[in-house]
């Protein structure tokens, strides 16, 4: 199947993934590369660690959003911040100073019941979105980095919980729109980013499961990053492995100097790394009925904004732009 | 008891010192660093090389790692890995070892059945909705429940080493407070205020609210719906009858945590992300007088990317590509009969190592700046293969146990 072009296309953008498979990175990618097209784009870092904007090269953002790169701002989620705001737009309560202790015993209440931490987060996401179809607010597009994939469904869940859980009140009103706009694969949709790896293909495989079962928001793509290069074809490889022989390496040695042995030892460990995850890739392609982008592992020194920039420019190529 | 080898001194490059004296050593790290395969790597390592019963509680493990400990679907119970199954991937068993898996709803309601006052009030728990709905979708809950499950077993003496890893986190440091918070959680003047009414009113009663009171209720009324109000109310009202029970019990596992007996191994990978938290772990451990007892660094390249000698070969291999595949093609092997190929294939294995190279010289740079590192770092490299059986936790082992 090839990816989806109208990726970009759409509103709101999720991406999970198991931790420290890039989702981060993924997400960052995408933005700058919406931005580089021209659209304006809010990155919602849903974990309020405030580090999506290294990837920029940025000094870390709180609850307001901050131009980042040219195009893209940033802002981390922070559920009391955004309970502060909700009950300012909706209850219209005048002093502030009154809303502390309020906002600091429902931020409490928050903490306590389920979903309305995820709630909060996703509400704002949503109330973003909505915002700027209607003309309020300027974005373009919302990429959420959203939480991991043990987590995601509670997260995207939410609106539907809060109202099975509440029967009357003004958030039940509220989350009606919410699940409309969450499941409108005109604007949505929840991409997974994976590496070739056993535990983030099996957590991807089983979450593209559930999300197809229990979720009503679209799923998207799924992004395999650090996708290691095929290095020989079939007949090269059997002339590197000739190159192992004893009688090749004493010439390698004399010609190219004591380390050629270590070099043909790093092609066999490159060889290999690369076919355990080819298994990996191949089960996931099986398993999984999505689009399928691959992103390579890139060899650079850094982690910053260049790296961004590099895997844009490869998302950009895979999805055909 | 086992035999055991070494003083209690944590030096070098080797975990045995810290396997070898400590009673819980705990394993922690952000996500998809390798924090499960190693845990169950040191346990593998204690119970052939060092002895004693040994316990790996794992979280959440790959399915392939979980069969290969024998641990079959799910539910808390303890089983002994067979001595066959060591036998089979090479090693001699010296103790025994034995797994097991985190089941948190099971725990919870273990937790629920041992504090509640009387049986009534923890089913009344149990079958509340917000419970399932807390203990199953609560993130903090795992992290309470694991380390409640670690004081669980240790207080049984059953093990003479009992090593767990931890849940995944939002962040690394979530787990260490988690003890405390639930203690407050339930314990806060907040919650008492919040509930204040139900509890003057009687559960279904008419509710009397005070004058600090009232706006909240009249505004989380207009938000929530009183019903839903009702709901928390009802469930924290009965979780506070498990109050005093649940305080010592949290107070306690924090008593564990900090004792002598119970060292942390940070676990991370030499990337960016996963290194900062590390870092920032090992800060926050000492910082709270935690036991820091070593660090791992997981699948890091091997050292001869770092050597001068390969990155010569290697540039020569691409500079002189042509020369080179003439004087191997006269080797006679058959499959070096083409010079063209030979060349393009010597090329690729230049430009492979370096590319290599260029990641290995972040890694080392990146390992470099760990400044609050314990004193035991032990680094493993990046298998070919993903480990998922016990032979290949035998060969994390020999990095683990690096003399």
């Amino acid at each position: 199947m090839r990816p989806a072009p109208d990726l970009l296309a759409r509103r709101l953008l999720f991406f999970t993934g198991k931790g420290g498979v890039g989702k981060s990175t993924v997400a960052a990618a995408t933005a700058l590369l919406a931005a580089e097209r021209g659209q304006r784009v809010l990155v919602v870092e849903a974990d309020d660690k405030g580090n999506l904007p290294r990837h920029f090269e940025a000094a870390p953002v709180g609850f307001q959003p901050r131009e980042v790169y040219p195009g893209v701002h940033v802002m981390a989620m922070r559920t009391e911040d955004s309970l502060k705001e909700y009950l300012r737009l909706n209850l219209r309560v005048p002093v502030l100073s009154r809303l502390g202790p309020l906002a600091r015993a429902l931020e409490f209440v928050a903490t306590a019941a389920p979903g309305v931490k995820e709630i909060l987060t996703v509400g704002k996401v949503c109330w973003e979105v909505r915002e700027s179809i209607e003309g309020r607010a300027d974005w373009d597009l919302v990429v959420v980095d959203a939480a991991a994939t043990g987590h995601i469904i509670g997260q995207l869940d939410a609106p539907r919980g809060i109202k099975e859980l509440v029967s009357v009140g003004m958030v039940r009103q509220q989350t009606d729109w919410m699940v409309e706009l969450l499941s409108d694969p005109a604007i949505t949709a929840l991409n997974v980013v994976a590496t070739p790896e056993e535990m983030p293909v099996q957590e991807t495989i089983e979450l593209v499961e559930r999300a197809k079962a229990e979720l009503a928001v679209p799923l998207g793509l799924v992004l395999v990053n650090r996708v290691l290069p095929e290095l020989f074809t079939r007949p090269d490889e059997e002339t590197f492995e000739a190159l192992r022989e004893p009688e090749a390496t004493k010439i390698l040695d004399e010609q190219a100097g004591p380390g050629a042995t270590s070099v043909l030892e790093a092609a066999r460990l490159a060889v290999s790394l690369r076919r355990t995850r080819v298994a990996y890739l191949s089960e996931l392609r099986e398993a999984v009925e999505l689009p399928l982008v691959y992103l390579p592992y890139l060899f650079v020194r850094d982690q910053g904004v260049r790296v961004t920039k590099m895997v844009a420019e490869e998302l950009g190529q895979e999805l055909g732009l | 008891m086992s035999p055991r080898r070494r003083p209690a001194t944590v030096t070098g490059n080797s975990l045995e010192p810290l396997l070898a004296t400590k009673e819980i050593v705990i394993f922690c790290g952000s996500g998809g660093v390798g924090k499960t395969s190693t845990a169950a790597a040191a346990g593998v390592a204690a119970a052939t090389r060092l002895g004693g019963k040994v316990l790996v509680l794992t979280i959440d493990p790959a399915r392939r790692l979980a069969s290969a400990l024998g641990l079959e679907g799910f539910g808390n119970l303890e089983k002994r890995v067979p001595d066959e199954a060591l036998r089979a991937a090479g090693l001699e068993p010296r103790g025994e070892l034995w797994a097991a898996m985190l089941d948190t709803k099971r725990s919870w309601d273990d937790l629920v059945l041992r504090h509640a006052p009387n049986e009534e009030t923890a089913y009344r728990i149990l079958e509340n909705r917000l419970y399932t709905n807390i203990t199953g979708r609560f993130v903090q809950s795992h992290d309470y429940i694991a380390m409640e499950r670690l004081y669980d077993v240790h207080t049984t003496g059953k093990y003479d080493l009992i090593i767990i890893d931890t849940p995944p986190t939002r962040s690394a440091i979530d787990f260490l407070e988690a003890p405390k918070r639930m203690a407050e959680f339930f314990g806060g003047r907040l919650l008492r205020w919040l509930t204040l009414p139900y509890r003057v009113g009687g559960r279904r009663g008419a509710r009397v609210l005070t004058a600090a009171s009232r706006p909240f209720y009249q505004l989380a009324d207009r938000i929530l719906g009183s019903q839903f109000l009702q709901d928390i109310a009802e469930f924290f009202l009965n979780f506070q009858s498990m109050y005093d029970g649940f305080v010592e019990r949290a107070q306690a596992v924090e008593r564990l945590l900090h004792d002598r007996r119970t060292a942390f191994t940070v676990v991370t990978t030499l990337e960016g992300a996963p290194l900062r938290e590390a870092q920032f772990f090992c800060e926050e451990l000492v910082a709270r007088k935690f036991n820091l007892g070593a660090l791992v660094l997981n699948k890091t390249l091997p050292g001869y990317f770092l050597e001068p000698e390969g990155d010569e070969a290697a540039e020569t291999l691409c500079s002189d590509a042509d020369g080179i595949a003439d004087a191997v093609a006269a080797t006679g092997i058959a499959e070096l009969g083409d010079g063209a190929r030979n060349a393009r294939v010597l090329r690729t294995v230049g430009d492979s190592f370096k590319n290599f190279a260029v990641v290995a010289r972040r890694e080392a740079e990146l390992k470099a700046v760990l400044s609050d590192a314990p004193e035991a770092v032990v680094t493993i490299p990046n298998f070919e293969v993903d480990i998922h059986d016990v032979s290949g936790l035998a060969r994390i082992g020999d990095y683990l146990f690096a003399a």
